[in-house]
């Protein structure tokens, strides 16, 4: 469903990512892996058009994302859950999940098709917090209400980067559940992660990244098999 | 006792056209983040508009109201169209010198156009004639700009409150560009806020017209109040900016009656102190 062939991404004159291949099939969970600074934000942003790639192609259901604004993509059908959990802090989380909605065509049969209703009812908590403004919830809630957001706009796709970064333990766990049954719900999911034990309980796949390269990919197996791989690129 | 009464009727009056002034610049700096110089210059085409469409129509103050604010509604998205969005990709410095050198600009072919002199106009009809309450009589006129401004603020808050749109801008207030991953065409949206921002300013200009008569320093005269506005209100907060249009309207006014020649010095005395005791403005959020 997503092929990125030879992706080139610059910041000012540095350049980021040097040539990033990546394939994701339909009802995939794949994890990207690295230390920081490798370029995995950059390869997410560079998918939903953030920055611009200057050289490659990302086919996304046979349409070409290069070139295109994020809004564009994001109505193909590509949802973005950033680090750092940008909900909107002055609004209510009810105003937030509306802000998620689009208009138009929906991608998806109805028993699958997320609604600001449905997301109360298998998130209770966000339905308690329903008229409290963003910027009042908890580090959890604010990820748990990211991811949300993006679903009631019914991506095929979503790219989630680090959703379990600064989050307590037993939070991570609720993320990480919520992350499952977002994949039950026949959604793809491309995430960045750097715990490496959220990221193996989770994934089908792995890419590691280094220094804007992908240097790695395979199922758990191969990962937990790589240990070279894994020493050099994801170690501290 | 009167003479109070008579005085807090003139900072409402004020009061009313520095909120249609200033909701437009704080929306545009709290979404787009940028410092619009060229504001009031909508403000002052407005008054330079409804007074030769007045001329050439025997004083229809009505047609104004709705002529003039769509011309600078369609003047508006012209400059954040093919100016303001090609030079947004160099920063700040650009964008500033940008509205800067347009409102120069029109400072100076109204002076060419129109001369550089003050232009009265008379107001015929009801809202010419003064009314009488609690023992005094006053111009139905200041009453009427006042009016205005409250209906408007009124609205907006309807609009900002309960609409879609209203949520998609607040939203972009906060974070414009998890907006646009969120599907919203956000440059549209930025269009269409500055050239509505340039309509609200340009009514203000139009109603200014017969109360302060239209002059080529009426943009100045009032950016520098409006500025004044949006940061004591807080960047992007029209709330703040109902409120702190109050709080310096009143200021000017009774300033005036109190210490007249302190009563520019009185605004700034108020921004240092907000900005001292609450930076991000009255109704700002932190950041």
């Amino acid at each position: 469903m997503l092929q990125v062939k030879d992706l080139h991404t610059y910041y000012g004159k540095s350049h980021v990512l040097h040539g990033v291949n990546l394939e994701l099939k339909e009802g995939e969970v794949v994890c990207l892996l690295g230390r920081n600074g490798v370029g995995k934000s950059t390869t997410m942003k560079s998918i939903m058009g953030i920055v611009k790639p200057s050289q490659g192609s990302i086919l996304f259901q046979g349409h070409q994302l290069v070139g295109k604004t994020p809004h564009e993509i994001a109505r193909l059908g590509v949802g973005y859950v950033p680090e750092d959990r940008r909900i909107f802090r002055s609004l209510t989380v009810h105003e937030n999940l509306i802000m998620g909605l689009k208009k138009g065509k929906k991608n998806v049969s109805d028993e699958n098709l997320w609604t600001i209703e449905k997301i109360y009812e298998r998130f209770p908590r966000l339905a308690d917090r329903k008229n409290n403004k963003g910027g009042y919830l908890s580090g959890g809630e604010q990820q748990m209400l990211t991811v949300a957001r993006t679903l009631v706009g019914n991506p095929r796709l979503i790219l989630v980067d680090e959703p379990t970064e600064g989050l307590a333990p037993l939070i991570v766990k609720d993320v990480l559940d919520m992350l499952a049954s977002v994949r039950e719900s026949g959604v793809t999911i491309l995430m960045v992660e750097q715990n490496f034990k959220a990221a193996l309980q989770i994934a089908d796949r792995f890419y590691i990244m280094g220094k804007g390269r992908i240097v790695f990919e395979g199922d758990t197996e191969a990962l937990l098999s790589a240990h070279e791989i894994r020493k050099n690129y994801l170690e501290v | 006792m009167s003479e109070f009464l008579v005085f807090f009727l003139h900072g409402l009056a004020y009061a009313g056209l520095l909120f249609l002034v200033s909701a437009g610049l704080t929306l545009v700096f709290g979404m787009m983040n940028v410092l619009n110089f060229a504001h009031a210059a909508m403000y002052m085409l407005g008054a330079y508009f409804s007074y030769t469409l007045m001329l050439h129509t025997q004083g229809q103050l009505w047609l104004s109201i709705i002529v003039c604010p769509i011309a600078l509604f369609i003047i508006g998205a012209l400059i954040e169209r093919f100016l303001l969005r090609r030079v947004h990709a160099y920063g700040h410095v650009s964008e500033l010198l940008l509205t800067f050198g347009l409102a120069y600009i029109i400072t100076e072919l109204v002076k060419w156009y129109w001369g550089n002199y003050p232009l009265a106009l008379n107001i015929g009809g009801f809202l010419g004639e003064t009314i009488q309450f609690l023992g005094l009589s006053y111009p139905v006129y200041r009453i009427f700009v006042f009016a205005c401004g409250a209906l408007v603020a009124i609205i907006l808050a309807v609009i900002l409150q309960k609409t879609r749109l209203g949520i998609i801008i607040r939203a972009a207030v906060n974070d414009n560009e998890m907006v646009d991953a969120l599907g919203v065409n956000v440059p549209l949206v930025f269009m269409g806020v500055f050239a509505f921002g340039a309509a609200l300013s340009g009514f203000a200009g139009v109603i200014a017209g017969p109360l302060l008569s239209t002059y080529p320093g009426m943009a100045n005269d009032i950016l520098v109040d409006a500025f004044v506005v949006i940061v004591v209100g807080g960047f992007g907060s029209l709330a703040g900016a109902v409120i702190a249009s109050l709080i310096i309207g009143e200021l000017q006014s009774f300033g005036a009656l109190l210490f007249p020649k302190l009563s520019i010095a009185l605004v700034y005395l108020l921004m240092v102190v907000v900005l001292i005791l609450k930076p991000s403005g009255l109704f700002g959020e932190e950041q």
